[in-house]
């Protein structure tokens, strides 16, 4: 048994866990250190919540080790929930409670948590302290849901899905309450399947697709291992043979999805004037054509050939 | 803010859960007593009814026929009307009336021989009818007519009404609590902290207790109040019987929510736990009505056996004696329940 000095949150070795048809989480590692907010960025699918669920101690794996803060969920379980805080993917909670019955009602099961009101005031719902949590919008339950997790005075926070489902506004706020509470020391791992998301919260990040980690590193080292800069994304009628857009100057790996090409390319400047040059010469018509900076996005498409979002 | 110890805030969170639903509150608290003021007025003590018999006429202007209505319209008992021969029949056998006189001689009495209304006709048109012709009692007799308290209908409804809120109330507040916060995934939120599972069960069977002094107060206050049920027996041995009952009670319905996830399936478990005791256990009948041979079964239900032991303390008096073998009946019926429920309990 390793007791690596507290420097390692979360550590799990060839985590296995199979559902009657399907293996939600196949042969797969993490480990993510102290102070750290880690993202596991995947696909609807792909293993992130049974992954997270099993790290939090609510899934029994069907294989693999997990350690948590330095020790496992069999040996001292119920002091290991004393330093963890938990937001589940849409978790509902009692409608008929107020919210600040909600928040008091979780503090009550931690030995050193923080002052409910306290807490109501940094998630800013402390002006919605009487009203039922049934009345809530999406954006205030899920600043409810993490209020619940924060209340305890956790050192490590898993939130799953934190913002799937809320405005731009909601999401921002909650953003801002992650980035506090890492400055104060905490660790979050979280699941999501925003790239922009991963991008702005995770100093590091796992790409998760059937359950396993297809690549792991920072926001911007897994850009840069792109190699390319840019995206083109383009459709012209009728179409461009795939090798012809191969032989562009500054080109990777193009991917199609529908009638739209998308080029990760090196730099605009060389490409794009190639790319109209090549659409002239072969009599074809531009139907759209737009450029953005590579995102995370592109990296998933560009290791798995899909769109992390179908929608 | 200050922070209450964990089972307290669950228990309060439960009770406000249950007080905040209008629905919840009329059923366990408005809903008996209305049933008992409904019951109560339809089967209210009165004098016996004059039992409706009818009299064949073959012509308007029957002789024989109106001499008849006159000596049976003298009867106490009975109700005489006169009918042609065919609308005789048909009163008869749509149940109008319990018995059709044909004025002899001989004089005939038609009727239904199952119908004990019928019999009773026969006897009194027959009582009357010789009478009428000279008959002289042979033996002096002299009748004492009783009307007690604690052998009215009501008397024995307001027990079963009592018994039977203890079920409804105890099984719906745990089945329909247990099974929401599972479905909506609260269950898996909670086990996620480091909640003791203990607390939360234990909350909810608090929460619904909590309910029970107010409940009985109101039943047996109201039985009391509009029809003049008194409790016969001791008040603390009704309050701890109703207490061991709602134990109960919550025991099978933390067993029904045990593992069930939408609340559909908990109603379709707990009205099929409810049904057959509501007809079974004595309730609005006595139970004894049932065949012989099942009594044993009947006797068995914890239903059946809180309502004995709750008209054994409200109409006959009995101490924890006389209701002994009632209550380790229903105490089992729970014991059992919690046991089952806690091995099979699924926290998600």
């Amino acid at each position: 048994m390793t007791s690596e000095p507290a420097d390692t949150a979360v550590r799990c070795r060839g985590l296995v866990k199979r559902y009657a048809d399907v293996v939600a989480v196949n042969g797969l590692d993490l480990e993510v250190e102290r102070g750290e907010c880690f993202g596991l960025l995947g696909p609807n699918g792909a293993g992130k919540t049974t992954t997270i669920e099993i790290l939090e101690g609510l899934t029994q794996p069907d294989a693999g080790e997990v350690e948590i803060l330095g020790s496992g969920w069999q040996r001292n379980g119920r002091e290991l929930r004393e330093r963890l805080g938990i937001s589940l993917q849409e978790t509902q909670l009692g409608e008929k409670l107020t919210v600040g019955e909600t928040v008091r009602l979780f503090r009550s099961f931690y030995r050193r948590g923080r002052d409910p009101e306290e807490v109501l005031v940094r998630m800013a719902l402390d002006e919605k302290r009487d009203a039922r949590v049934g009345k809530l919008s999406g954006g205030q339950k899920q600043r409810l849901a993490v209020a619940c997790a924060l209340v305890g005075n956790p050192e490590l926070l898993f939130l799953d899905e934190p913002t799937t489902g809320l405005d731009p506004q909601s999401r921002l706020q909650l953003w801002q309450q992650i980035t506090e509470f890492r400055s104060t020391g905490g660790t979050v791992l979280l699941t999501t399947h925003y790239m922009d998301e991963a991008e702005r919260l995770c100093d590091r990040v796992a790409i998760i697709d059937r359950g396993q980690v297809i690549a792991l590193g920072t926001p911007a080292e897994l850009i840069s291992s792109l190699q390319a800069a840019n995206v083109v994304e383009f459709s012209s009628e009728p179409q461009l043979a795939e090798g012809s857009l191969r032989a562009l100057p500054g080109v990777g790996e193009p991917h199609r999805r529908g009638s739209l090409w998308s080029l990760p390319v090196g730099s605009l400047a060389e490409t794009v004037p190639a790319l109209l040059a090549l659409v002239e010469r072969s009599g074809s018509r531009l139907v759209s054509l737009s450029t953005h900076r590579a995102t995370l996005e592109d990296l998933f498409v560009a290791l798995t050939g899909r769109a992390l979002r179908e929608d | 803010m200050t922070v209450r110890p964990p089972l307290v805030e669950l228990t309060s969170c439960r009770a406000k859960e249950f007080l905040r639903e209008p629905e919840a509150i009329f059923w366990v608290f408005a809903f008996p007593v209305l049933l008992a003021i409904a019951l109560g007025l339809a089967f209210r003590a009165k004098g016996p009814d004059k039992i409706p018999v009818g009299v064949v006429a073959v012509s308007p202007a029957d002789p024989a026929a109106a001499r008849t209505l006159a000596e049976l319209g003298r009867s106490p008992a009975l109700l005489a009307h006169r009918y042609s021969p065919e609308s005789g029949q048909d009163a008869l056998r749509t149940g109008k009336i319990s018995l059709l006189v044909e004025a002899g001689p001989p004089v005939v009495f038609r009727f239904d021989e199952t119908r004990p209304d019928s019999r009773i006709a026969r006897l009194e048109a027959d009582e009357a009818l010789q009478r009428a012709a000279g008959r002289r009692d042979a033996v002096p007799v002299r009748a004492e007519k009783v009307t007690e308290k604690g052998s009215r209908y009501i008397d024995f409804l307001i027990p079963g009404l009592l018994g039977m809120n203890l079920m409804g109330t105890g099984i719906w507040s745990l089945a329909f609590s247990v099974t929401t916060a599972r479905n909506r995934r609260i269950l898996k939120r909670l086990i996620a902290t480091p909640m003791r599972k203990s607390h939360y069960l234990l909350s909810q069977i608090l929460g619904r207790l909590g309910f029970l002094i107010p409940e009985l107060v109101i039943l047996v206050g109201a039985g009391w109040l509009l029809f003049g049920v008194a409790v016969k027996g001791s008040l603390t041995l009704l309050f701890l019987t109703s207490l061991v009952g709602a134990m109960t009670f919550c025991g099978m319905g933390l067993l029904i929510a045990s593992r069930v996830s939408t609340i559909e399936g908990a109603s379709g478990l707990a009205n099929l736990t409810m049904l057959p005791m509501w007809l079974l256990s004595g309730v609005f009948f006595s139970s004894e009505r049932f065949p012989k041979a099942v009594q044993p079964l009947i006797d068995a239900l914890p239903l059946t056996a809180l309502n004995q032991a709750l008209r054994g303390i409200i109409t006959e008096g009995r101490g924890l004696g006389g209701i002994a073998p009632q209550l380790a009946i229903v105490a089992l019926w729970g014991l059992a329940s919690f046991a089952v429920a806690l091995k099979i309990f699924r926290w998600r």
